[in-house]
């Protein structure tokens, strides 16, 4: 689904990132591991084709991100990657709804209340549909996070530490919904963590070793 | 859900901001479209009120008195002519017509303007009711003292000595003379709307006492030549060259005083335009200090929304897209704050008008639509694209990870 060789980054001269190879299969489920300053959330971005890598080739779905432009590398991320970020992320002035027609319509796919209301109703947020982010527990804004996340069918999840700051109930419970979710739209979920307690859930593990 | 809705909901989001920014913007808009507003209608009005007269001829004294007292009857007359230098001057080969007028008296503030048919002729004034004057006394009013007073065909009135506004209670009232309504004309647009008309005869008529005079209706054959006075005389040349040989000869050879309406009305306006400028200074100053302000919360909602634009970018939104944004929502901003502030400009003229109104000036109507109002859209908008640049290209230039990698 994903594959990735001679993968380098460094910030400033200070090497951050090395991955000689790593490839996924579609629909597999992966966890990034690795302690703090590994490079786990510069993965992703590299994955998500936010940043692009010093050296080394990614690519996902068959796209090699370096051969695409700024403009069509927005689009495929738009329309072929969904991202859940740590702090969630939702846009405050918007409701709910709009929050999740506003990921539609930076895709440049067309606008589909049938297929939000959806995606809200399988995540058990659909009574929330007019609410606004700040009026969200935090349990609830995390549902929302990976609706919008998912509401276009990625081909790709990616989650950054979903999981940091939860008790295990709700740890638990953030993983749930994340692998369902993947498996509702049969993406490849790659979830960076280190957080230990999810380790055991997932058989599929990467690990980014601490850069000296 | 599009960038205007999205734009829309972040103002929302901010509606103390916006609100102060929109109205800043609206007064300095506003302030601009009341000038534009008052200053053509005003200009149009004086330039209508003298079109076709070539010069005012009246007593000695400020040659812009002498427009202003008898074409736009605004001020009070430099003094009187004689009857019979006018009628020599009437006789001067230069002179194609002559329109006397003779000023003494108002009513409730509105002029009694002693003239001949020619005036009526000249205006093209047009009778909605009864017939022009035929004897002493008897009096056509304008269209807009007909409804500002109440008057009607047959009334009769006793007119007030001096030229009305400001003299108040003091008035001196010529009891035994009334005038008699005979006529009543239809709007013109012009100073003829403002004025009562009668004949020349009438104002000395209702002074005939003084010369023990009792058939008001022979008063002009009656009363001696060298007692006869006019206030003004509107003079039509009968050749270009008038222009520039009529008003020296007038100046040199006799007591009278020669006024250019054209002249003396582009240096009025020169001179109120010098008022206007500084207006229109102070509201271009308020436009500049609205684009500064939108500015500025456009700057920090930007630093506030850092995290919003990084989102839309993983969501799939272009830098272009995100620098549209913000530029749309400068733009957003400007429209509202334009069509607020033209709206608000054209109320306040309309407001102005009521206020000339009262005091019997020249009137003003907000509800016209100008043209060069477009060029303060336009202007807004401009501002707020101009304010929105650098919050937009700061947009443009956001680095996505490092900004989520902050967060």
């Amino acid at each position: 689904m994903f594959v990735i060789s001679h993968l380098k980054h460094a910030y400033n001269g200070t090497e951050v990132l090395n991955v000689p190879a790593w490839e996924a299969g579609q629909g597999s489920h992966w966890l990034v591991l690795g302690p703090s300053g590994s490079g786990k959330t510069t993965m992703l971005h590299i994955l998500a084709g936010i940043l692009r890598p010093l050296s080394g080739q990614a690519s996902v779905a068959g796209q090699d991100f370096a051969a695409l432009g700024p403009a069509e590398l927005d689009r495929f991320r738009g329309r072929s990657i969904g991202i859940v970020l740590q702090r969630l992320h939702l846009i405050p002035s918007l409701t709910v709804m709009n929050n999740l027609l506003l990921a539609q319509y930076l895709a440049g796919l067309p606008q589909e209340g049938a297929r939000v209301r959806e995606v809200l109703t399988s995540l058990d947020v659909a009574d929330k549909a007019g609410a606004y982010p700040h009026e969200l527990s935090f349990g609830q804004a995390q549902r929302v996070a990976v609706a919008r996340a998912v509401v276009n069918r990625p081909k790709l999840l990616l989650a950054d530490e979903p999981t940091s700051n939860l008790d295990d109930a709700r740890c638990a419970q953030a993983y749930g919904l994340l692998e369902s979710q993947a498996r509702a739209c049969g993406a490849t979920l790659v979830i960076a963590t280190h957080d230990q307690r999810i380790k055991a859930r997932m058989s599929n593990h990467y690990e980014l070793k601490a850069q000296p | 859900m599009n960038l205007a809705t999205v734009s829309l909901a972040y103002l929302r989001a901010r509606a103390l901001s916006t609100t102060l920014n929109v109205l800043l913007l609206a007064l300095g808009i506003a302030t601009i479209t009341l000038l534009l507003l008052a200053t053509s209608q005003l200009e149009e009005r004086m330039r209508r009120d003298a079109r076709g007269i070539d010069l005012v001829v009246g007593a000695k004294g400020s040659p812009m008195q002498i427009i202003l007292s008898s074409i736009y009857q605004l001020d009070v007359p430099t003094g009187n002519v004689s009857w019979k230098q006018a009628q020599e001057l009437a006789r001067h080969r230069m002179v194609k017509k002559v329109i006397p007028l003779a000023l003494a008296d108002n009513y409730r503030g509105y002029r009694v303007v002693g003239t001949n048919h020619d005036y009526v002729a000249h205006y093209n004034a047009r009778l909605a009711q009864g017939r022009l004057w035929q004897a002493p006394l008897e009096v056509v009013l304008g269209a807009e003292i007909v409804a500002q007073t109440g008057l009607a065909m047959g009334a009769t009135f006793i007119g007030a000595h001096g030229m009305g506004a400001g003299e108040g209670e003091g008035e001196v009232m010529h009891e035994t003379h009334s005038y008699r309504v005979v006529g009543v004309l239809a709007p013109t647009g012009t100073v003829v709307d403002r004025v009562v008309l009668t004949d020349v005869a009438s104002v000395w008529a209702v002074h005939a006492d003084q010369y023990d005079i009792k058939d008001v209706a022979r008063v002009a054959e009656l009363m001696p030549d060298d007692e006869k006075e006019l206030t003004a005389l509107l003079i039509q040349y009968a050749s270009p060259l008038a222009a520039a040989m009529l008003p020296r000869y007038i100046n040199q050879n006799s007591a009278m005083q020669a006024a250019s309406p054209a002249y003396e009305t582009a240096r009025l306006f020169t001179i109120i335009g010098v008022g206007v400028d500084v207006l229109r200074g102070f509201a271009l100053v308020l436009v500049l200090a609205a684009g500064l302000s939108v500015f500025i919360a456009l700057y920090n909602a930007l630093l506030e929304r850092r995290y919003d634009l990084a989102v839309m970018r993983t969501l799939g939104a272009s830098p272009g897209k995100l620098m549209a944004l913000m530029l749309f929502e400068g733009a957003l901003l400007a429209g509202i704050g334009a069509a607020l502030g033209i709206a608000l400009g054209h109320v306040l003229t309309e407001l102005l008008g009521f206020a000339f109104k009262a005091a019997k000036q020249v009137s003003v109507t907000g509800w016209v639509w100008m043209n060069a109002e477009l060029w303060l859209v336009v202007l807004a908008l401009g501002v707020g694209v101009v304010a929105a640049l650098l919050p937009a290209w700061r947009a443009y230039r956001t680095d996505i990870a490092s900004t989520l990698a902050r967060g």
